[in-house]
């Protein structure tokens, strides 16, 4: 028996990606409530919840794109060019947000203010150039051959600015169900406050985004069992069922949890609701890698790369996994305004 | 010239790959330095050990930072920027990216944490192992990365399929082509000295406001060090290097010398104006014969000239030739630095020889500067081609349009324009503040008992106010 390796790959890749949304999320999502916060201690807090780990889990941003390079190199040759434009939108702002952590610490007033709003200002704006990726993705690409065949603005569409903003909501809620595991006191109680109202708007956008998905896109609608007078075939739909109720099964955690004055869970609920819509949307593309005309396996490496890069992963995601788990453990706990300064 | 999206491309990669080979050159050796000092503060328990890895590791945060955030632009430059080459190269070139990120991106960022905020979570030596794998870690990612570029320079251990498209048949050989062990050798050292030289210039300052500053002291001696040993391993690392340039990229060669003609007996041009049209020097001064001695190690070797090649696979002569020049006479320069600095500290005059400490000085962007031109006449020398041989650059291009990339190049100048010039000021504060000694207690080891809800590390430099 032989492996499936462009199969393995994807799954890894997938994985990869999930793993960046949920990581880089709660980072980004801490950038986005930064203009909410009550006060400069506050947001200080905030940051320092994060700030040992953000860059680990930003890494898991280049595995994306490293990784589709070095398994999938046709669908990264013919995406990137296509979001162009939304992927460097997202590049300058990472920059930015990146550089914040450490620039906001050696600011003095005009520079401290500078950096804290390039902080928040680039973990939004990258969130929302994900999300035009995102949409600009689902959408489809248009290519000849392997090669992207379209205009520069194609991924621009009503729809992928929905994605965006549903994306921001989803990192919003991250990052205050973060918050709420993570830190005490007044920004511990507004947090919860945020989490709330990031929760009801998460509700909301994923209901439009869903429908809007279906709308825009029959092929995908199909798949769900919905045809285009709205007639539904239960068969097709039935055995997808559990990925919607898993999202409602997650904002029901999100809910109870805050109501009880729960700390952790209602960030386990907000991961829940993240796996909900990440396996939504993969329903309507899988196998595609590049929508709606190349397939994961047309895309892949050779078997002899893709057995080689195998070997590594097998060796190296363990322990990467394990001592980034390590790292966490060994920042565990309520973060407090006694550290505001570290090093 | 047209700017079509070919050359603005190639104008977007140079300044975003040139921007970003600054930080790592300077944080693979700085994050050994740290490992260094650490070590010998656990071992010696001198409190300037400390002081100087308080103070280095400030500015180490500052650097990594923007090096990090100008790393993940190039990891996705080249499926915006330079899509057929990504799709030609991965399937030989793939993995060795790849394990860049798993081997040493996710290990330097993960422990750059603990690193950072670690003081009061972990032990001593688990801290110190920390500050270790974070220089494994950079060390790595050179390895892997000189890896893929070396064998982009002189590609080896791979097929052409009939369709054109490429197929590693030995992966031992794709990773370990050629020109990799000489060319790795010469990137850490390359790394090694610039940082030696950042940190001696910025001893060296301080030593000129205070000569009594033990801490700077230190740090000067041990960058000496470095110059006196490292700077003429780099000038022999550097040599077996172009040696290898002779045999796989003749052309290179011809352009780094300036050779028009395919001779023995070339002569060693000094100084030239090398004329593309003309095919020719103008204001040359040069040494006979030395040039041959200097290339292939005797004078009567017969080396190919730029004639040699059409014209279409000539490289840019100019900029080769100079920017060899520039690195070379910097690396010079380093070497006399070192003899000299050695020199003060048998004297014992090291500190208040005021000339030395301000040449250190000027000498302090001296890495930098010889890391880039060294890498432009890498990158510039082995073109026209992207993968030497195989893919042109002009081929390697994608689909985008030349409105877009302008854009989006003119938002790298005025972003990097902006992170940089605040990221200098921001080192140049700390440095002027100086390796002030840290309270004790920041340092030591975790408290037990202390509720799993206390701060975050450490407050190394700042006096902790809620001790429980």
């Amino acid at each position: 028996m032989s492996l499936d390796l462009p199969l393995v790959w994807a799954g890894i890749i997938a994985i990869g990606v999930m793993m960046y949304v949920l990581l880089d999320g709660f980072d980004l999502g801490i950038g986005i409530l930064f203009p909410f916060a009550e006060t400069p201690e506050q947001r200080t807090v905030m940051m320092d919840t994060v700030a040992p780990v953000w860059d680990g889990n930003e890494t898991w941003l280049v595995l994306g794109g490293g990784g589709l390079f070095a398994a999938f190199p046709l669908a990264y040759s013919a995406l990137f060019p296509a979001l162009y434009v939304p992927i460097l939108l997202m590049l300058m702002a990472l920059i930015f947000r990146g550089v914040a952590f450490e620039f906001r610490l050696r600011g003095r007033r005009a520079g401290k203010r500078f950096w804290t709003a390039a902080f928040s200002l680039g973990s939004l704006v990258a969130t929302f150039a994900q999300g035009l990726v995102l949409g600009g993705f689902i959408q489809g690409v248009k290519l000849s051959g392997t090669a992207f065949a379209g205009g520069p603005f194609d991924w621009f569409s009503a729809y992928s600015l929905i994605v965006a903003v549903g994306l921001v909501a989803g990192y919003a809620l991250l990052g205050a169900t973060w918050l709420v595991w993570r830190t005490e006191g007044a920004l511990h109680a507004r947090a919860r406050a945020w989490a709330w109202t990031a929760a009801a708007a998460v509700a909301v956008l994923l209901v439009v985004v869903s429908v809007a998905t279906l709308l825009v896109h029959p092929a995908i609608a199909a798949r769900w069992g919905v045809a285009g007078d709205g007639a539904l075939d239960i068969a097709k739909l039935a055995p997808k069922l559990p990925i919607p109720l898993l999202g409602a099964v997650g904002l029901a955690i999100v809910a109870v949890s805050l109501r009880r004055g729960a700390h952790l869970w209602p960030f386990v609920g907000t991961i829940l609701v993240f796996a909900s819509g990440y396996l939504g949307l993969a329903v309507g593309f899988f196998p595609d890698i590049v929508p709606y005309g190349m397939t994961f396996r047309q895309a892949a490496n050779p078997d002899n790369t893709l057995a080689l890069l195998l070997v590594g992963a097998v060796i190296l995601l363990p322990a990467i996994i394990g001592y980034s788990l390590w790292v966490y453990w060994i920042f565990r706990g309520k973060v407090g305004a006694d550290a505001q300064l570290y090093h | 010239m047209d700017f079509d999206a070919l050359l603005l491309s190639r104008i977007q990669f140079a300044f975003t790959i040139a921007w970003h080979i600054i930080f790592p050159a300077f944080t693979i050796g700085l994050a050994s330095y740290l490992a260094v000092l650490e070590g010998l503060w656990l071992l010696a328990k001198k409190p300037a050990f400390r002081n100087l890895y308080m103070f280095w590791i400030k500015i180490f945060a500052l650097s990594f930072g923007m090096g990090v955030v100008s790393g993940v632009v190039m990891s996705y430059q080249f499926g915006t920027n330079w899509s057929v080459f990504a799709a030609a190269a991965s399937p030989v070139i793939g993995p060795l990216l790849a394990f860049e990120v798993l081997t040493a991106f996710f290990l330097e960022a993960s422990f750059l944490g603990v690193m950072l905020f670690g003081w009061r979570k972990v032990g001593p030596g688990l801290h110190f192992t920390a500050t270790a794998l974070v220089a494994a870690g950079t060390l790595l990612s050179a390895f892997w990365i000189i890896s893929a570029n070396s064998w982009m320079q002189d590609p080896a251990g791979f097929t052409r399929l009939p369709d054109g498209a490429l197929r590693a048949v030995d992966w031992w050989r794709v990773i370990f082509s050629p020109t990799f062990p000489f060319r790795f050798l010469h990137m850490v050292l390359a790394a090694y000295l610039t940082t030696a030289l950042t940190v001696g210039a910025a001893s060296a300052w301080r030593l000129l406001r205070d000569p009594a500053e033990e801490e700077s002291a230190i740090a000067l001696k041990m960058a000496i060090g470095m110059f006196a040993i490292v700077a003429p391993l780099q000038l022999i690392a550097g040599d077996l290097s172009g040696k290898q340039v002779l045999t796989v990229q003749p052309a290179k060669l011809a352009a780094i010398e300036a050779f028009w003609e395919s001779r023995t007996d070339q002569p060693f041009h000094v100084v030239a104006w090398p004329d593309r049209a003309q095919e020719k020097n103008h204001l040359v001064v040069e040494a006979p014969k030395l040039g041959s001695w200097i290339a292939a190690g005797s004078t009567g070797a017969f080396i190919k000239g730029l004639k040699a090649f059409p014209p279409q696979d000539r490289p840019p002569v100019f900029i080769v030739f100079w920017a060899f020049r520039v690195m070379v006479g910097l690396g010079l320069a380093m070497i006399a630095l070192g003899v000299w600095g050695v020199f003060l500290i048998w004297r014992g005059a090291l500190e208040r020889t005021r000339p030395f400490l301000r040449s250190a000085v000027i000498m302090g962007p001296a890495g930098f500067v010889s890391v880039i031109a060294g890498w432009i006449v890498a990158e510039v020398g082995r073109q026209p081609y992207v993968i030497y041989g195989v893919l042109r650059t002009d081929q390697a291009v994608s689909p985008v349009g030349a409105g877009q990339v302008s854009v989006s190049l003119l938002a790298f100048i005025v972003v990097y324009g902006i992170i940089f010039t605040v990221g200098v000021v921001y080192i140049f504060r700390l440095i002027a503040e100086g390796p002030k000694p840290t309270a004790a207690s920041d340092t030591e080891p975790p408290v037990r008992g202390r509720p799993p809800g206390y701060a975050l590390g450490a407050a190394p430099d700042q006096p902790d106010e809620v001790e429980p």
